[in-house]
């Protein structure tokens, strides 16, 4: 079981948070063609080495919020950050 | 028979406390102290199994946990490891796949025929024909090895544990012990694991001096404040030093699996003695040096009477003197050092009676020790990624390159006197201890909360300098083929033959001839294999390399694995009711939910003649607050939101981004600003967190506040033809049709609770009202409408009339009639999805799909409709057994006195009117009906409307 930084609880098991897989931001649906939709909801790059992915603190603070891991040895890049506060400015 | 005990001796015997157990139906006697094995041998028994594969007789190798020869059923408890298990007053122990009996058993003629069980003989034998496979499976089956499992036996408890030390030392050897001791007095707290029953390690059958520096280091660890564990294994090392230990011996529980997260593991798994390969390596009375020491100085235990040794090391030789001083008549002592060797040996009725050596002559004999070199177990270092290099001049393997959370110490890493490997040791457990603390106070450094960190940050001493190395001939095979694998009967013959046949890497070698992958798990067996193999190429040992050692390090019963469960179970505040009007349960997630009170049938009958309650607490329920709440239920539900109006509900549904069914259920909005969702019961976490994952990340501009309110609110279905009558009785809520019509929601006080709210819903298909009501009334509520309801026939129903009743209203359950490929077309909600919306989750791919091409969901009605197909049974073509369907959901309707179910079938099956074919569990094929609507009950809706 991996030790995950929490921006906000500190480092804490993998087992309190869900793992929310590579970061990546949804396209806007209409504008996108369609191969590219494609692209982002099923073709991951699945990297060996770093790779920015966002994790939930679900047992915790309840926060999203993204870090980077290296998929080969396990190691968590610092700093991880919180998504915005809910209900800021666009 | 000539093992015996000694008239005195044996350091953890208690001579002046006797036991008796059964071996094989006779009484053996034996010490407090002893091990099953040793208290075997004590009393003459040299026989204690027979192999795997050629049934041949086998008695102690290693007298160790090791030990491939001793594995016994204890009671009902088979493959107990002899050479470990203590023995204890009244154990019924017998022989393991043995007919009719150990000493004489039949399957022995396996050992006839040795010469055509070659590696692959089972594969290529076989294969063909492909339809006797059953029978081969039924013949072979009863030659598999092992013991027997009892099925009546009761179940056990096994415990689990978590700990969080800053250090973890697996084995507590002499180094183990002064890592531990000189961590914990920097500072640490430190966990010491030792797989045997007392610490110590070699030094315990050595030396009376041995065991006292073994004593003085025990103590020295307790006055440390070391927290040691015997008889428990460190059987795995994970990510971030995620360590897992068995441990035995409990009292209250048979097994713990502990969890510990060490900051620091230093790994202490000192050698393992491996055994020599040459002709009758197997035979009864050829041993290893380190047997013959436990034997004698554990236990007290005479080995033999006339031995040969061969000895490349002081450990062989300390072996010599030890038989000596036994009484054992040491004849002949082959130093491996100076060339010799031992070639083979003959055995009569499987015992050793003489030994051959390298020179040609012959030595009579009933014991042969050896002592040839040893094995690092570097399995933990191997799982932290280390790929640990052969030393050619120390004959073994070394580790290379580890993270600096994984250090290893003692023998694993070098040579040396013990006081050598003590200091050494120390060192390193200095290091060990204050890293670990600095470990700690980073970790809590991190945790905002942690208003203080511990202590002071300690600083990080140097590494002391490495152990040396001392040079150890590589002996590994004699000049003839003889036992590799004791465990799966596996020869040095086997795997020249599979070399040659190909199976020349050592990975592939492994699988094709099984060789390491007994009980023992190459402990005593991998780096003879490999040398083998190295020969067999032509190569070294290097340029073959090993196999990989993955966890765990020795094995965990399946009943340590799953072991305590720590999930809570769920109970509404109304349950007290149900447990006192004989309800029967069912677990629903983590709910106990009532099922029914006795007669399901009789409660639907009763909803819909007269009013009934049920539970549905469970009930996801999420508060939903701020300007944007309408923004948030037009993105995650795939119909419109904006123009509901204050005072009114409406049905949902949810779908991932694939377009795939993901929830379902009614939102309410109850004021400006204020909604409350509802979502299925086993959804109500994964929609909670589904709703923040979009506020958070994609829409974080949005005001919304969600509040899980699930156990807020006990919720109440009450339904009915008189269910208007019973809550009027209740609520001063104005319930007329007109003022409170079907898909409206009001506020109110129920039964004199206030901030109840009520809906009118329909998911029974009668006329009904689902209250939610503030947990801590519940109860209150639910009595007073049972009282309140006596005259109207009311009575309580459980899930399963709310399954029938909602099948015979084809209402589908997502996750029942739907799965995780099921699309939203599928369903029927085709209306519910609106593609004209600006966007929600799933519009891109339900906007693509080609719908005609979809799996239909269809009510079926069986032709003969006392018929109740099973709930996944296949719907399959007429005349075949191609699957085109499948029933998702089937009940026998009382209402409609007839079965009614609910189907996926392929689309040019799915027209109304169309016969279909079930194909149910026994293999009968009966028709049923396309039916035209869901509802089997009143399409119309005119019950629930009324």
């Amino acid at each position: 079981m991996l030790i995950v930084p929490c921006p906000n609880c500190g480092p804490r098991n993998s087992a309190d948070m869900r793992y929310g897989g590579e970061s990546h931001s949804r396209p806007d649906p209409d504008s996108t063609p369609i191969e590219e939709w494609r692209n982002y909801l099923y073709m991951h790059d699945n990297p060996a080495g770093w790779l920015k992915e966002t994790w939930y603190c679900g047992s915790g603070c309840r926060r999203y919020f993204t870090t980077e891991r290296n998929t080969v040895t396990n190691q968590f890049r610092e700093p991880a950050i919180n998504y915005p506060e809910p209900g800021g400015s666009q | 028979m000539t093992t015996s005990r000694l008239s005195s001796g044996g350091a953890e015997i208690d001579r002046s406390s006797k036991i008796s157990f059964k071996w094989n139906g006779k009484t053996v006697n034996g010490f407090e102290g002893d091990t099953i094995v040793s208290a075997l041998a004590g009393s003459g028994h040299q026989l204690v199994s027979r192999s795997m594969k050629y049934h041949r007789k086998r008695g102690l190798l290693t007298a160790d946990y090791w030990d491939p020869n001793c594995f016994v059923q204890v009671g009902d408890e088979p493959n107990v490891r002899a050479g470990h298990r203590k023995a204890t007053n009244g154990m019924d122990i017998s022989a393991q796949n043995v007919w009719p009996s150990l000493e004489r058993d039949m399957k022995s003629a396996n050992g006839l025929v040795g010469r055509f069980l070659t590696p692959g003989f089972y594969y290529k034998t076989f294969v063909r024909p492909q339809f006797l496979w059953p029978t081969y499976q039924k013949v072979l089956r009863t030659f598999a090895p092992g013991g027997a499992v009892d099925h009546q036996s009761q179940p056990l408890y096994f415990d689990k544990r978590y700990t969080h030390p800053d250090v973890v030392v697996a084995g507590a050897g002499p180094a183990g012990l002064a890592a531990a001791t000189a961590a914990a007095e920097a500072g640490a707290s430190v966990l010491l694991v030792e797989h045997d029953h007392a610490v110590g390690g070699h030094l315990r059958w050595g030396s009376d001096a041995d065991r006292d520096e073994a004593a003085r280091l025990e103590a020295a660890a307790l006055a440390a404040g070391v927290e040691i564990m015997t008889d428990a294994t460190v059987t795995g090392r994970y990510d971030h030093n995620w360590v897992s230990i068995n441990q035995r011996s409990l009292h209250a529980s048979v097994e713990r699996l502990v969890k510990a997260r060490a900051k620091v593991l230093v790994v202490a798994a000192g050698l393992v003695e491996r055994p020599y390969v040459f002709a009758g390596n197997d035979a009864l009375g050829v041993m290893t040096a380190g047997a013959a020491r436990r034997l004698i100085n554990l236990w007290g235990v005479k080995p033999g009477t006339t031995a040969v040794a061969m000895v490349a090391n002081e450990h062989g030789d300390a072996a010599v003197a030890d038989l000596e001083a036994a009484g054992v008549s040491v004849t002949s002592v082959v130093d491996g050092r100076n060339g010799e060797f031992v070639s083979s040996t003959t055995a009569s009725k499987g015992a050793l009676s003489s030994v051959t050596l390298g020179d040609g002559s012959t030595v009579d004999a009933d014991l042969l020790i050896t002592a040839v070199g040893w094995t690092a177990p570097t399995s933990l270092l191997n799982m932290a990624g280390d790929r640990p290099a052969y030393d050619e001049t120390a004959a073994r393997f070394f580790p290379t390159k580890l993270p600096p959370e994984v250090i290893p110490v003692g023998g694993l890493v070098g040579d040396g006197s013990t006081a050598q490997i003590i200091e050494h040791a120390a060192g390193v457990g200095r290091v060990a201890g204050a890293t670990g603390i600095s470990a700690r106070r980073q970790l809590q450094a991190a945790t905002t909360r942690a208003a203080v960190v511990d202590g002071a940050e300690p600083a990080i001493p140097a590494m002391p300098e490495p152990l040396g190395r001392d040079p150890h001939p590589e002996l590994y095979r004699s000049d003839t083929h003889g036992m590799v694998d004791y465990s799966e009967d596996v020869s040095s013959k086997d795997l020249v033959a599979a070399s040659k046949e190909g199976y020349d890497s050592v990975e592939l070698m492994k699988r094709f001839t099984t060789v390491t992958m007994g009980p023992s798990q190459g402990k005593l067996e991998t780096v003879n294999a490999v040398a083998v193999l190295a020969e067999a190429r032509g190569e070294t040992i290097e340029e073959v390399g090993t196999t990989v050692w993955r966890p765990p390090y020795a094995p965990i019963s399946l009943g340590a694995l799953g072991g305590r469960i720590f999930e809570p179970e769920r109970v509404s505040p109304i349950h007290p009711w149900h447990e006192a009007n004989g309800v029967t349960t069912i677990l629903a997630g983590q709910w106990i939910r009532p099922d029914h009170y006795g007669d399901a049938q009789a409660e639907v009958t009763n909803v819909r003649n007269n009013v009934g309650i049920i539970d549905v607490t469970p009930l996801g329920k999420l508060d939903l607050r701020g300007p944007d709440v309408p923004k948030l239920l037009n993105l995650l539900y795939t119909n419109k939101w904006s123009k509901l109006a204050i005072g009114s509900v409406r049905y949902g549904v949810m779908c991932a981004e694939d377009g795939v069914v993901l929830d379902d259920g009614v939102t309410a909005h109850l004021g400006e600003d204020h909604y409350l969702m509802t979502t299925t019961s086993s959804g109500a976490a994964a929609i909670w967190e589904w709703a923040e994952n979009w506020l958070q990340t994609e829409r974080p501009h949005w005001q919304v506040h969600v509040t899980p309110v699930t156990t807020a609110y006990a919720s109440i279905n009450i339904a009915g033809p008189k269910s208007r009558e019973l809550l009027s009785r209740l609520t001063d809520v104005d319930l007329a049709n007109e003022a409170f019509g079907y898909m409206r929601v009001r506020t109110g006080t129920i039964g004199g609770v206030d901030d109840c709210i009520m809906w009118r819903i329909g998911f029974t298909g009668e006329l009904s009202y689902e209250i939610h009501v503030p947990s801590g009334y519940a109860l209150h509520v639910w009595e007073h409408l049972m009282s309140e309801g006596a005259d109207l026939g009311i009575g309580a129903f459980g899930l399963e009339a709310q399954r029938i009743m909602r099948l015979e209203k084809g209402h589908f359950i997502v996750g029942q009639d739907t799965d995780g490929l099921t699309k939203a077309p599928t369903a029927g909600i085709g209306g519910l999805i609106k593609l004209d919306k600006d966007d929600f989750v799933g519009k891109t791919e339900l906007s693509t799909l080609d719908v005609a091409s979809l799996p239909v969901l269809v009510a079926l009605q069986p032709v003969d409709g006392s018929v109740v197909p099973e709930e996944a049974a296949q719907i399959v073509l007429p005349d075949s057994n191609d699957i085109i369907g499948r029933i998702t959901s089937s009940r026998f309707s009382p209402t409609l006195n007839r079965s009614v179910c609910l189907g996926q079938v392929e689309p040019s099956h799915a027209a109304a009117g169309n016969i279909v074919t079930v194909l149910l569990f026994s293999g009968e094929r009966i028709p049923a009906t396309v039916m035209e609507h869901h509802a089997h009950f009143d399409p119309e809706g005119a019950r629930l409307r009324g």
